[in-house]
């Protein structure tokens, strides 16, 4: 169970900028830090975060292990059609998460 | 003298001291004295330092990457982020860009990087009209007192920058918070 908070809102006027804000639970280990043996702990981050409208790619990101744990993301995007935001985390590890939100324009 | 050190102990001094240091492994050393401990201690605690964390040169190797032979700008660019941070491991950094975000001008894309954390690169973000307004917020971790540069990259080929130094008490990646 995979936890993400999307904060986006439900309805917009056509040509409206709105903020879509993300926050996933992820630990985003940098692959530099020792655990308590002394071993360095393997790296395990999320590398993409990707937007989407209606299908469409709105927004990218390539995070690095320099984004703090549970990584949040705010962007803003022009609301042009009733349709869903989808929203896709891909990392290491084989970590992919994608969430939907609907949102209606008019 | 001598001093004998149980190694629980020992272990635990370099978890919480040692090789704290962002990616510097360390291998124990037979502790016999008081002297040769300390010496290993003031060894391991000063070398990471300087190895283990990306640089002003890697920083503008990375910078250079992205812009290739353009030349950037400093303007435009307005990087917002606490220029004194009491915890390394959240720091708010915002981004914004003035721009009219239209086909033919528009952000295309957003590189942040860094001075001293291991690796220069923060993130980089790719943008287009359809976001309207060139705006990122995100959360960083710092590993020291830097410099932060901005840098956007618009659809007329264009680089313009700003930079903020921010100071940092705690940082991220020296303690292991699980």
């Amino acid at each position: 169970m995979t936890n993400v908070l999307i904060n986006a809102p439900k309805t917009a006027k056509p040509g409206e900028i709105v903020e879509i804000k993300a926050l996933i639970l992820h630990p985003m280990e940098t692959g530099f830090r020792p655990g308590t043996n002394g071993k360095i702990i393997p790296r395990n981050i999320i590398e993409h975060f990707v937007a989407t409208w209606n299908g469409a790619e709105i927004f990218r990101m390539e995070m690095s292990p320099a984004i703090a744990a549970n990584p949040f993301v705010s962007f803003f995007a022009v609301a042009t059609e009733s349709g869903t935001i989808g929203l896709r985390w891909t990392g290491d590890e084989g970590f992919l998460v994608e969430e939907q939100v609907a949102i209606a324009v008019g | 003298m001598k001093i004998v050190i149980p190694s629980e102990a020992r272990d635990l001094y370099w978890s919480l001291k040692g090789p704290s240091a962002c990616g510097l492994r360390v291998t124990t050393m037979p502790v016999t004295t008081r002297r040769a401990f300390l010496a290993g201690a003031t060894i391991v605690c000063v070398l990471p330092f300087a190895s283990a964390h990306a640089t002003p040169e890697a920083m503008a190797a990375a910078i250079k990457e992205v812009v290739g032979t353009g030349t950037i700008r400093e303007g435009k660019v307005k990087l917002d982020l606490p220029p004194l941070v009491e915890n390394g491991n959240t720091v708010p950094l915002t981004v914004s860009v003035e721009s009219p975000m239209t086909p033919a001008d528009h952000v295309k894309a957003i590189h942040v990087f860094n001075e001293k954390n291991p690796q220069p690169h923060v993130f980089s973000a790719r943008l287009g009209p359809q976001n309207g307004k060139a705006v990122i917020a995100t959360r960083i971790k710092l590993a020291d007192s830097q410099k932060i540069i901005a840098i956007a990259e618009t659809s007329t080929g264009q680089f313009f920058s700003a930079s903020a130094d921010v100071i940092v008490t705690l940082a991220a990646c020296i303690e292991d918070v699980t």
